[in-house]
């Protein structure tokens, strides 16, 4: 595949690990922050951790918006969802979170209307074509996915369509970077940055990290050249003493970020004064809703919600997960109570959950665990 | 954290699951978890979702838990493409598919060819010659008759095609909104005239794993014919019959063949799944030699989706010892049906149970069942 292939070649990344490998200082050991879900994903989907020396862990961050989604918010929307006018419409990774009674598959399997979309435009087209129901969007996720929520409310508004409002669960990065910071057990080297979030509001936002806090940051993209690259250049800022944020991504990732998206973003929603998240509790000013003037669209105005919190269940230790203090395999219900099929947190539910990534894809590792026993060579056979 | 209610659901499930013991290292967390996935399964949910037809963990569980349970028999117990049956010493093959595709009419064939195909590829991965189908209609009130007619016409190819004859039938017709158009179940009785025994437990570390052309061809054509997408591109459905190729495969290595296996739901990674569990063997692909069109890569990139997870309705996958290896394949190669065919892998002894795909970035990672149903209504 032209454009992606070159970023998955195995030779360059064999050398890139080379190069990491010779900046490790003898007995030190390394821990970075992947932020974004959509990294933990692509390490794990290609081994990317078989590239890197022992003495690097990567951290899973909190950046998998279905899995920072507490399950009191999944309970309201599915309580919207059973309104019998309503068709809800989700991403498709929303569709198994579990909510206190069930998941919006189980709603759907109990007669709720609820469709997955791949864009909220689609939602848009939905509610257009059935003017006698009204259709919410389920909104999920960080900057990247806000201004496309932003603008279809928008156009809603231009098309004066009042079958149409958004069910909005919009948070923001830094307040929870912020937050893992001020954790007491984490120590980390360095971050690798959100590349897509980062599309939308630049570099900038990010300086404190280095300049405050004392840890490097590189914006990364999502193939996984872009990760190795990026955890390079985070080992030669340690190794030159240096202390900066820097962005791998320059070729989608503007320094000055999107000022349009911004400003639609700006236009339509403000910050919440508290938002809960998953794991991680409440974070001031971590999360956006609909202004006043787009109330119409705004399905916590529009419906009776429960607005009640869940408490997740005991030995559900996603938050540990989230925040970095654990691997998910230390987790005491990973892989056993739960599992892809039956998950008990967030984490073991989206793609990008740390928990599913390293279940559906991580769970064996060559190199880490069993570099003992050789692999069969590559099948070679022929005329 | 305070809150006003808790999940009842999840401490039920946790106090049914095991919890993690003290040693909490990946080696040992890693044997548990190999220990909880052969378990039996369980129905938990009080409905059927998609989910439970999507091919992955929860059809499996589902016919487990619910089917086999209450069906249980030997012939059944194997789970195969078809049940190999033998009466007065004639070694037959059985099998039947319903088929509920959306939209009915796609690029390379409609819901008449599939099922005609479908069932006929049932038979040739049981080893066997296919000689009689039967076809049953679910129709729609309302649909309309010239579409029907097409349907028939393109069973009634693709079964000279196949050299086969449609026997037997029924014909039921339910309200409006009952059913979307038309379903069709078919069933088929072919006979096993090679003596190979063919069975997904007989997969051996050392054999070689070959599938017979690019894969996902059909799902990504589905899924695009649907017009949801707003994606564009030049494919057509792989359907076709397979029973030739399989008879060539069978020539051409003898009892060297362990299992054939057609992709359709659940893709190339599912079969490989049953095959490593059911045989007790690791599975190790390699990513860079599995075939896959350009265009199926592109549109399953973009809708974050796995070809090997990918129906296909005109591919198979064959496990062979690694001696006769050249010689299946170039016998698949030698073929109209089977030019793109490659090895993609091979069979190890460990970790038992489990599938591995060699990156091509140069890591290792595990290609696991498919859990939920990104692609309803493929088949």
């Amino acid at each position: 595949m032209k454009y992606v292939d070159e970023f998955r070649d195995g030779d360059t990344a064999r050398a890139i690990g080379t190069r990491i490998a010779a900046l490790a200082e003898p007995g030190r050991r390394y821990a970075f922050m992947e932020v974004c879900g959509g990294h933990t994903h692509t390490i794990y989907k290609h081994g990317l951790e078989d590239h890197l020396p022992a003495s690097i862990r990567l951290v899973h961050g909190p950046g998998c918006p279905v899995c920072v989604l507490p399950m009191g918010r999944v309970d309201d929307a599915i309580a919207i969802a059973r309104d019998p006018d309503v068709i809800m419409t989700a991403f498709g990774d929303m569709m198994r979170v579990p909510g206190s009674d069930g998941s919006f598959f189980d709603a759907k399997a109990e007669g709720a209307d609820i469709r997955m979309v791949y864009s909220p435009l689609d939602a848009l087209k939905i509610a257009r074509a059935n003017p006698e129901r009204r259709v919410v969007f389920m909104a999920i996720g960080f900057e990247t996915t806000t201004p496309s929520t932003a603008m279809t409310i928008l156009r809603a508004a231009r098309e004066g369509l009042e079958n149409f409002s958004v069910f909005c669960n919009h948070v923001v990065v830094i307040p929870p970077m912020t937050a893992i910071l001020d954790s007491p057990d984490l120590r980390l080297d360095g971050f690798i940055g959100p590349g897509h979030v980062s599309t939308i509001i630049g570099c900038e936002p990010y300086r404190f990290i280095a300049s405050e806090r004392g840890k490097p940051l590189v914006v990364a993209g999502f193939e996984p050249l872009d990760i190795l690259q990026s955890i390079h250049q985070l080992m030669v800022q340690l190794a030159e003493g240096r202390c900066e944020v820097e962005n791998q991504y320059g070729r989608v990732v503007p320094w000055d970020g999107n000022r349009r998206a911004l400003e639609v973003v700006d236009e339509v929603m403000e910050l919440r004064d508290t938002f809960e998240w998953r794991g991680l509790g409440w974070i001031p000013e971590s999360a956006l809703q609909l202004r006043e003037a787009y109330a119409a669209f705004d399905a916590e105005r529009l419906f009776t919600i429960p607005g009640r919190r869940v408490a997740d269940p005991k030995a559900c230790q996603c938050g540990d997960v989230l925040q970095g203090a654990l691997e998910p395999w230390e987790c005491g219900v990973f892989g056993t109570a739960c599992t892809p099929e039956t998950p008990i947190g967030t984490c073991m539910v989206s793609s990008e959950g740390a928990c599913a990534a390293y279940y559906n894809y991580g769970r064996f590792s060559r190199s880490r665990t069993r570099g003992a026993t050789a692999l069969p060579d590559p099948v070679v056979v022929g005329r | 954290m305070s809150s006003d209610v808790t999940a009842g659901w999840a401490q039920d499930a946790l106090d049914r699951a095991p919890r993690q013991g003290p040693d909490r290292s990946e080696e040992a967390v890693l044997a548990r978890i190999e220990k909880v996935r052969r378990r039996r399964p369980r129905v938990r949910e009080e409905r059927i979702t998609l989910a439970h037809g999507a091919g992955g963990k929860a059809t499996a569980t589902l016919i487990d838990a619910v089917f086999l349970e209450a069906f249980r028999n030997p012939a059944l117990e194997r789970l195969g493409d078809g049940a190999a049956v033998e009466v007065d010493g004639t070694r037959l093959a059985f099998t039947t598919d319903s088929y509920v595709v959306s939209p009915l009419f796609f690029p390379g064939g409609d819901i008449g060819d599939l099922a005609v195909n479908g069932t006929v590829n049932d038979l040739a991965m049981c080893g066997a010659r296919p000689l009689w189908l039967s076809a049953g209609f679910v129709l729609e009130e309302g649909f309309a008759v010239a579409e029907l007619e097409r349907i028939v016409a393109s069973m009634a190819r693709a079964a000279t095609a196949a050299g086969v004859s449609i026997v037997t039938g029924d014909t039921k017709v339910v309200g409006r909104g009952k059913a979307d158009g038309l379903f069709v179940t078919t069933a088929g009785v072919g006979v096993r005239e090679r003596p190979t025994v063919l069975d997904a437990a007989a997969a051996r570390p050392g054999d070689v794993v070959l599938v017979s052309g690019p894969i996902g061809d059909h799902g990504v054509t589905i899924l695009i014919a649907r017009g949801e997408l707003d994606i564009d591109a030049d494919l057509a459905s792989d359907t076709a019959p397979l029973h030739e190729l399989a008879a060539a495969v069978l020539d051409a290595g003898g009892d060297g063949v362990r299992v054939l296996r057609d992709a359709t739901r659940g893709g190339v990674a599912t079969i490989l799944n049953e095959i490593a569990v059911a045989s007790d063997v690791a599975v190790v692909v390699d990513e860079t030699t599995v075939p896959v069109r350009p265009e199926v890569a592109g549109a399953a990139e973009l809708l974050g989706i796995d070809p090997l997870y990918v129906a296909c309705e005109g591919r198979m996958v064959v496990v062979v010892d690694a001696e006769r290896a050249p010689a299946v394949l170039a016998a698949m190669t030698d073929r109209p049906d089977g030019t793109e065919a490659v090895a993609i892998g091979r069979v190890a002894d460990d970790p038992p149970g489990l599938v591995l795909l060699r990156t091509g970035f140069g890591g290792t990672r595990i290609v696991d069942v498919l859990v939920g149903d990104p692609l309803p209504r493929i088949c």
